[in-house]
C-alpha cells in the first residue's frame, strides 16, 4: 500500500518548520521518526498535502543535563533515549519504558517526542512522562511555551500542542537514584500493551510514582495507590494493599484483548508487581 | 566421465543442508512480485466494505480520469470469459452450491469481496484511481457465525432458500466398519461414562508471509500466468475449464513461493481477473495484494462447532464416540471447501480402538470469507477433539491422561489395524513414541513439581497437556477420492532426465514453497541412481516443464512425489542396464548395479550410468530394440494413505492472578518411518508446532455483526514472534516403523506438528488449573479467557460443569459468543 | 518529485522520486533490489529490514526522500556474493537451517546482524527479544534463534 500524493517539505530549523506549519496549516502533517505516521499514511486513514520532516533538524536531538532535570530534543530515537546514561541515572523508568518500545528497527526511527505527540494512549512513554511529571516544551510563531505533563495529555491522540505548533524537547525532573520498573502485559511481543504499569520509587518507599498506560483516553496516574505508598514500606502485603487502589478513576477500552473490567484487574495485580520490582523486592 | 566410488554411501538419512538456501540468503529470489514485464500494467481491486449489499451501480468516471489509468471494469463488463470460482469437492449430491464469480456484477456476499478492477501504468496510480471508484451499494442483512446460519433466518444467498450447504455423515454401524454408537451411549449413560463437549474451533488465516500476487503475460502464443500458488498443475486446469482457453494455451508458473500452509491452495478471483484483464487488454497486468487484503480476501481456515459425545466404561475403556461438526464454509464453497472438515472424519477415532463411531459434518454458508485447508484440513479438527475429550475421561475416571490412552490405543503388535472409520493403519507403535517423549521431557519431575506447587497454592501453577496424534496423509488414493466425490486424482508424477554431461534433471508435479524438495528430492536420486548430490537438479512449479502433476498439500510431496521419482528412476536404471549389457557385450543378468556403476559380476569390466547417458546421446551404438534414451517418466498412485504418529507433551504455567500462560517445555517424539533429511524434518515439525500453538494461545480471525473483519491486520491478528515461543525437544523413536505402503517407507511430516500441538498446549492449560474448577476454555485461551475460567467459580453462577452433561437446546457450554 | 543521492550496497545512486515513495519501493522498484521484500502494511512483520546508515530500519516505515544523503546496506549488499563470499550470518543461516520459504529471510538476517552488532555474545532470550520485530511463519523460530546463537559463536572462534 502506498500513501497518496504529498509535497514534502524538510526543514533545517525548527523556525522554518513553524514557517512552513503556519503557511500550511491543517493540510500539513509533521513527521518526526514516521514510525506511527508511515503505517497511517499507507492505510490512507490520513491524507495531508504536506509533510513536514523534521529529520533535518540537528537541535532537536540530544539529551543533556539541565540542573534539576535532563532535557531530551524530541527527535532524539526511542533506542537514544533507552541507552543514554543521563537517562539511566536521572530518570531510569524511562529508559525502561523505551526498552518496551514495539521492535529495535521501529526503535532505531521512532523518536521520543514523536510518541508523545501522537499521544496514542497505549503509547509505551505517555505514562512513564506523566509519572515523573515532565515538562513539554512547545515552539510557536510567538515563542515557547511549557506545559506541565498534567495538561499535555488531552483527549484519545490529542495533546496541549497547537496545529501551528511544534514539540521541540520534553524536560524530565531528574529522579535520581530512583528505582523503576515497567511492566508490559502484552499476549504477543510486537502487540500495543494491553495495560502497561510505570512505576518508579525513591527508597523503599519514601515516595511513589505510578503512571498506567491504556487505560482511559490517555495515560493516567494511579494517584490513590502513590499517596497509599508514601512513607509505606516495600512488604508485599503493603503494596498490594496499595495498588488495589491502581484502576480507580480509569476508564480502560474493551476489545478483542480484555474488557474493561479485566483490564482494571490487571491494572491492580500489575500495579503491585511493578511497585515491587521497582523498590527491588 | 568420473566414476562415483568418492560418493559417500547414503544420502538418505544425512542432515544435507538446502540447495536452495544460497539464493534465498542473498536475495537472489524470484517473487512474483520481482516480475517486472515490457508495458506491464498494474490492478488494483475495489472491494465491498458491505458483508451483503446488493450493487446498484459503478461509477468509474471519475477513475477513469485519474493519471495514467488505462481501464476500469466491474462484473458487469465481462461475460463468461471471466469464467468462475470453482469447488473441486461436492461432499453430497445434493450440496447447495452458490455460483461464484470472481468479480459479481450484482452483489457481494462478503466483506472484502472485489467489485471493480482498476488498470493503470503504476500501482500506485491503479490504488490511487481505485478510491475514485464509486459503488452504490443496498446493504443487505447477513449471516455471521455458526448458530447464526443455522437458523436460516437471514440468509447468506437468498436464491438457495436455506444456508445449510451439506449433511455428510459416516456410522461405523451402517458402514459394517463397528457397531452401533447410540446403543453405546445409552449403555453409558446407565452403566458407565457419558462425556458430552462442544469445542469450538476458531475461524484462522494461513498468514503465509508472501502476499498473494500475480502476473499474466499474454503476448505469447501461450498465455503465461505466473502466480504465489502452491497448485500450478490444478490451476492451469481450472483456467482451462472455466475461462474458454485450451489448457495447451495456458502456462502456469508457480516460482519462488512464500508460504502456504493450504492457503494458496486456491483458484483465486483474483487471479482470475488478472487473466481476464491481461486477455481483454493483450497486455501484461501484474496484481500484488497488501497484507490488509490477504487477511481479509485471501481463504480462511477452520471455523467448526464440534458437538461430541464420547461413551465409555467405569474404567475409561471408549464403547462409542459420536461427532457433530458444524462447518462455516463462508460466502462460497472453495475449490475444496467442504471436504476440509469430512477429511477429519477418518481421523476422530484417532490411535484408539473405538467399538462404534458416528461422524456427521453440516456445512454452513455465511456471509464471511471463504474457508479452505488450512495447515492439517481437517485433522486437527479431529485431533483436537478426540486428544481434548480423552483427558476430560481421564479426569473422570480419575487415572493419568496418558493412561486411560494407553487403555484405549491400539497395540503395536496389533498392526496392521483397520479402524471403526475403515482406515488400515500399516504400521505404528505408540508405546515406543509415548516412552521416549516421557523421558525427554522429564514427565515424572513435572508431575512432581505440578503437586508440590498445587499444594503450596502457588500464583503460578503448572500444567502439562498430553497429545498422542495420528493422522493420515499422503493424499491421496485415487480412488478413495473418486469414492469421496473428489473432482480429481491423487497421483503424482516424475520424469527423470539424463543429460548428455552426466548431470540429472529431475522433474516432480510437486510444486514446493519452502519444504526443501530439491534438496530432498536430490538426495532419493544421489541414493537410488548413484550420482553425486551435485549432479541432481530438481525442476518443478512450470507447467511447460513439469507438465503433469497435482501438486503440493496435504503432505504427500515426498510420500507420493517422492515415491514416483523413485518409480521413474528405477525405469532408468531398467533402461540403461540394457544398453550395458550391449556396449559390455554381456547379459544383463550378470550386471549389478551399484553406486552408479553396472558391472560384469567376476570381471572388472563396467559403466558408470553417466558414460551410459553420454552414449545414450551420442547413439552410435544402442540396441536395435530400444530408443536412444535413458530418460523416464512415471506416474505413482498411491495404494493407501499412511499414518505418522507421535506423542507430544507440554508444560505450561499459567499466572492465576492475570491469566496469562507460558510455556515451558514441549517435547514430541514422532514416528515418521524413514527420515530422508533430519534437518528438514526437524523444520517442518518446528514450524508446524508453531502454527499449532498459535491456535491454542494467539491466533483468531474475528468478524463483528456487520460483517466487517476486526482482525484485519498483523497488529490485531496476532501472529507470534521468536520472543513469545520457546526452543523444543523434537526427538524420534530410536526403532521407527517403516510405512510398508511406499519403497522408502516414509510418512508425511508437513502438517503433524500442527495437528498434535494444538491439544497438548490447551490440555496443559486446563490441566494447570482443572483443580480450580475448570474443564474447558476456548481457543485462543487468552489470559483474559484463562482468567475468567478460574474465576468463573467464584460466584454462584452455574459453571459449566454443572450445566453438564446434557446438551441444552442450542447453546454451547463455552463463552458466550462462540460459534455465533 | 523530489531528487535524492544516496548510496545503496556501495553504489552511488540518484533519482527523482515522488515524495510517498517508501524505502522499500524504491529499492524494488527503481533500482531492482528486489531481495528486499514487503510483507505487510502495518510495519509489524520485519521483511523488508535493511540498515540505514548502519542500523536495522523497516524500509516500508521510511520514505525514500528520508533515506537522501545516507546510505543503505541491503541483503544484497551484506556480501561480495559475486566473489562467492556469504556473510557469517546468512553462512549460519544456511548451516542451521534457519529458513525455510525464505521470504522473511533478508530481513531477519539484516536485523540479526543489527543484533549481533549491538551485543556480539547475546544469549537465547536476548536473541529472541531482539527479533521480535520479525514474523517467520515456517520455521517456528527455533532455527532462527540457533542460527543467529550459531553466528556469534562462530565470532568469537
Amino acid at each position: 500500500m502506498i500513501p497518496v500524493q504529498f509535497d514534502y517539505l524538510a526543514p533545517a530549523s525548527v523556525e522554518e518548520a513553524l514557517s512552513a506549519l503556519g503557511q500550511h496549516g491543517d493540510d500539513a502533517k509533521i513527521l518526526a521518526g514516521g514510525q506511527s505516521l508511515l503505517p497511517v499514511l499507507r492505510m490512507r486513514l490520513n491524507a495531508p498535502e504536506v509533510v513536514i520532516d523534521l529529520g533535518g533538524i540537528a537541535s532537536l536531538r540530544g539529551i543533556r543535563d539541565d540542573g534539576d532535570a535532563i532535557v531530551i530534543g524530541a527527535m532524539t530515537t526511542h533506542h537514544d533515549v533507552r541507552d543514554h546514561a543521563l537517562v539511566k541515572e536521572h530518570a531510569l523508568l524511562l529508559s525502561k519504558a523505551a526498552a518496551e518500545v514495539a521492535d529495535s528497527q521501529i526503535r532505531h526511527r521512532g523518536t521520543f517526542g514523536g510518541a508523545l505527540a501522537h499521544a496514542d494512549p497505549a503509547g509505551d512513554l505517555g505514562a512513564p512522562a506523566l509519572a515523573l511529571g515532565a515538562q513539554f516544551v512547545i515552539a510557536g510563531a510567538g515563542g515557547t511555551r511549557t506545559v506541565e505533563a498534567s495538561d499535555f495529555f488531552v483527549d484519545l491522540f490529542e495533546t496541549a500542542i497547537g496545529e501551528d505548533e511544534i514539540l521541540t524537547e520534553v524536560r524530565i525532573p531528574k529522579h535520581t537514584g530512583w528505582g523503576a520498573h515497567y511492566e508490559k502485559f502484552v499476549r504477543v511481543a510486537h502487540q500495543w500493551p494491553i495495560v502497561a504499569i510505570a512505576a518508579t520509587v525513591k527508597g523503599s518507599i519514601d515516595e511513589a510514582r505510578v503512571g498506567l498506560t491504556n487505560m482511559g483516553s490517555t495515560p493516567l496516574r494511579a494517584t490513590a495507590t502513590e499517596q497509599a505508598l508514601t512513607g509505606a514500606t516495600a512488604t508485599e502485603d503493603g503494596v498490594r494493599a496499595a495498588a488495589e487502589l491502581a484502576a480507580e478513576g480509569t476508564n480502560p477500552p474493551s476489545d478483542l484483548n480484555g474488557a474493561a473490567d479485566y483490564r482494571q484487574h490487571l491494572a491492580r495485580v500489575l500495579t503491585g508487581r511493578a511497585v515491587l520490582k521497582a523498590a527491588g523486592v | 566421465m568420473t566414476a562415483t566410488q568418492d560418493r559417500p554411501a547414503a544420502e538418505i538419512g544425512k542432515d544435507r543442508r538446502r540447495k536452495e538456501d544460497q539464493r534465498l540468503i542473498t536475495g537472489r529470489t524470484r517473487w512474483t512480485d520481482n516480475i517486472t514485464l515490457p508495458g506491464m500494467l498494474h490492478l488494483a481491486m475495489v472491494r465491498s466494505p458491505f458483508a451483503h449489499a446488493t450493487i446498484t451501480s459503478v461509477d468509474v468516471e471519475a477513475a477513469k480520469a485519474s493519471p495514467n489509468v488505462v481501464a476500469v471494469l466491474s462484473g458487469k463488463d465481462f461475460g463468461d470469459e471471466l469464467g468462475v470460482c470453482i469447488n473441486a469437492w461436492p461432499i453430497t449430491p445434493d450440496q447447495k452450491t452458490p455460483g461464484h464469480s470472481p468479480m459479481p456484477a450484482d452483489r457481494a456476499a462478503f466483506a472484502g469481496e472485489i467489485v471493480a478492477v482498476v488498470v493503470a501504468r503504476s500501482a500506485a496510480e491503479a490504488r490511487d484511481a481505485a478510491e475514485l471508484v464509486d459503488v452504490e451499494y443496498d446493504e443487505q442483512p447477513a449471516v455471521i457465525g455458526i448458530k447464526n446460519a443455522l437458523r436460516d433466518e437471514v440468509l447468506a444467498h437468498p436464491d438457495l432458500g436455506t444456508n445449510k450447504s451439506a449433511l455428510w455423515v459416516f456410522d461405523s454401524a451402517e458402514a459394517g466398519t463397528g457397531s452401533d454408537v447410540e446403543a453405546a451411549i445409552e449403555t453409558a449413560r446407565t452403566d458407565g461414562i457419558l462425556i458430552e463437549r462442544e469445542y469450538r474451533q476458531q475461524r484462522l488465516i494461513p498468514a503465509f508471509m508472501e502476499p498473494r500476487s500475480v502476473v499474466v503475460d499474454p503476448t505469447g502464443e501461450q498465455i503465461t500466468m505466473w502466480s504465489a500458488t502452491q497448485i500450478p498443475h490444478i490451476l492451469r486446469f481450472a483456467l482451462a475449464a472455466t475461462t474458454g482457453v485450451p489448457e495447451s494455451k495456458i502456462r502456469v508458473i508457480a516460482p519462488d513461493v512464500g508460504g502456504g500452509f493450504g492457503g494458496k491452495l486456491q483458484t483465486t478471483p483474483e487471479e482470475w481477473i488478472a487473466w481476464a484483464v491481461a486477455r481483454r487488454l493483450s497486455k501484461p497486468v501484474k496484481y500484488t495484494e497488501t497484507r490488509s487484503e490477504s487477511l481479509m480476501a485471501a481463504h480462511h481456515g477452520r471455523d467448526q462447532v464440534q458437538t461430541l459425545t464420547l461413551a465409555a466404561d467405569k474404567e475409561g475403556n471408549v464403547t462409542g464416540f459420536k461427532v457433530h461438526l458444524d462447518a462455516d464454509l463462508g460466502a462460497y464453497i472453495a475449490v475444496v471447501g467442504g471436504g476440509v472438515p469430512v477429511l477429519g472424519a477418518f481421523m476422530f477415532n484417532a490411535i484408539y480402538k473405538f467399538p462404534s463411531y458416528r461422524f456427521e459434518c453440516q456445512t454452513v454458508l455465511t456471509n464471511t470469507t471463504f474457508t479452505d485447508a488450512y495447515r492439517g484440513a481437517g485433522r486437527p479438527e479431529a485431533t483436537y477433539a478426540i486428544e481434548r475429550i480423552m483427558d476430560e475421561l481421564a479426569a473422570e475416571v480419575g487415572v493419568d491422561p496418558l493412561e486411560i490412552r494407553e487403555r484405549n490405543w491400539i497395540k503395536h503388535e496389533e498392526f496392521p489395524f483397520t479402524t471403526v472409520a475403515g482406515l488400515e493403519y500399516d504400521t505404528g507403535n505408540y508405546e515406543a513414541a509415548t516412552a521416549k517423549a516421557k523421558e525427554s521431557f522429564g514427565y515424572d519431575a513435572l508431575r512432581a513439581e505440578q503437586k508440590e506447587r498445587r499444594e503450596r497454592g502457588d500464583r503460578v501453577q503448572l500444567g502439562i497437556g498430553v497429545s498422542t496424534f495420528t493422522e493420515m496423509c499422503g493424499l491421496a488414493p485415487s480412488r478413495v477420492l473418486g469414492s469421496l466425490d473428489y473432482g480429481a486424482g491423487g497421483w503424482e508424477h516424475a520424469s527423470v532426465r539424463m543429460l548428455a554431461t552426466g548431470k540429472v534433471e529431475i522433474v516432480t508435479g510437486a510444486s514446493a514453497h519452502g519444504q526443501g524438495h530439491e534438496t530432498a528430492f536430490s538426495q532419493i536420486v544421489a541414493d537410488r541412481l548413484g550420482v553425486p548430490f551435485e549432479d541432481v537438479e530438481v525442476l518443478h512449479g512450470d507447467t511447460q516443464i513439469a507438465h503433469k502433476g497435482l501438486d503440493t498439500y496435504g503432505s504427500r510431496s515426498l510420500v507420493v512425489g517422492g515415491e514416483a521419482l523413485v518409480k521413474a528412476v528405477d525405469k532408468v536404471i531398467d533402461k540403461a542396464k540394457h544398453l550395458a549389457a550391449h556396449l559390455l557385450e554381456a547379459s544383463e543378468d550378470d550386471l549389478e548395479y551399484k553406486g552408479g556403476r553396472f558391472t560384469v559380476a567376476g570381471t572388472d569390466q563396467g559403466v558408470a550410468i553417466q558414460e551410459l547417458a553420454t552414449a545414450a546421446f551420442a547413439a552410435h551404438n544402442y540396441p536395435e530394440d530400444m530408443e536412444p534414451s535413458i530418460d523416464a517418466e512415471a506416474t505413482y498412485d498411491p495404494v493407501n494413505f499412511n499414518y505418522p504418529h507421535g506423542t507430544h507433551l507440554c508444560a505450561m504455567e499459567v499466572d492465576t492472578e492475570t491469566g496469562a500462560v507460558k510455556m515451558r517445555k514441549y517435547t514430541c517424539c514422532d514416528d515418521i518411518g524413514t527420515i530422508i533429511n533430519p534437518l528438514i524434518v526437524a523444520g517442518q515439525v518446528h514450524g508446524g508446532l508453531v502454527q499449532g500453538i498459535a491456535q491454542a494461545l494467539w491466533e483468531e480471525a474475528v468478524h463483528d455483526e456487520a460483517g466487517t473483519l476486526v482482525s484485519g491486520s498483523f497488529v490485531d491478528y496476532l501472529l507470534p514472534t521468536s520472543a513469545d515461543t520457546i526452543s523444543f525437544d523434537v526427538v524420534h523413536t530410536d526403532d521407527p516403523s517403516i510405512c510398508t505402503t511406499n519403497t522408502l517407507g516414509t510418512k508425511g511430516v508437513g502438517e503433524a506438528g500442527t495437528i498434535a500441538s494444538t491439544p497438548a498446549v490447551v490440555n496443559a492449560v486446563v490441566d494447570a488449573v482443572r483443580h480450580l474448577g475448570v474443564s474447558d476454555i476456548q481457543m485462543p485461551c487468552t489470559p483474559e479467557r484463562v482468567w475468567r475460567a478460574i474465576h468463573a467459580g467464584d460466584s454462584d453462577a452455574p459453571t459449566p460443569e454443572t450445566a453438564m452433561p446434557h446438551f441444552s437446546e442450542g447453546a454451547l457450554n463455552q463463552d458466550e459468543g462462540a460459534g455465533q | 518529485m523530489t531528487k535524492i543521492e544516496l548510496t545503496v550496497d556501495g553504489a552511488a545512486v540518484s533519482d527523482d522520486v515522488e515524495p510517498r515513495m517508501l524505502l522499500v519501493q524504491y529499492l524494488r522498484e527503481k533500482l531492482g533490489k528486489t531481495g528486499t521484500v514487503i510483507g505487510c502494511d502495518t510495519s509489524n512483520c520485519g521483511a523488508c529490514t535493511v540498515h540505514l546508515d548502519g542500523t536495522s530500519v523497516k524500509s516500508c516505515n521510511v520514505l525514500a526522500v528520508q533515506a537522501n544523503g545516507r546510505t543503505v546496506t541491503t541483503i544484497e549488499g551484506l556480501a561480495d556474493t559475486a566473489e562467492g563470499e556469504l556473510h557469517p550470518v546468512q553462512e549460519s543461516f544456511r548451516e542451521c537451517h534457519g529458513l525455510q520459504c525464505g521470504f522473511c529471510t533478508p530481513g531477519m538476517i539484516m536485523q540479526a546482524v543489527d543484533l549481533l552488532g549491538e551485543n556480539p555474545n547475546p544469549t537465547e532470550e536476548e536473541v529472541r527479544l531482539g527479533m521480535e520485530g520479525n514474523l517467520c511463519r515456517c520455521t517456528g523460530y527455533h532455527n532462527i534463534v540457533k542460527s543467529v546463537l550459531h553466528a556469534a559463536e562462530g565470532a568469537k572462534a
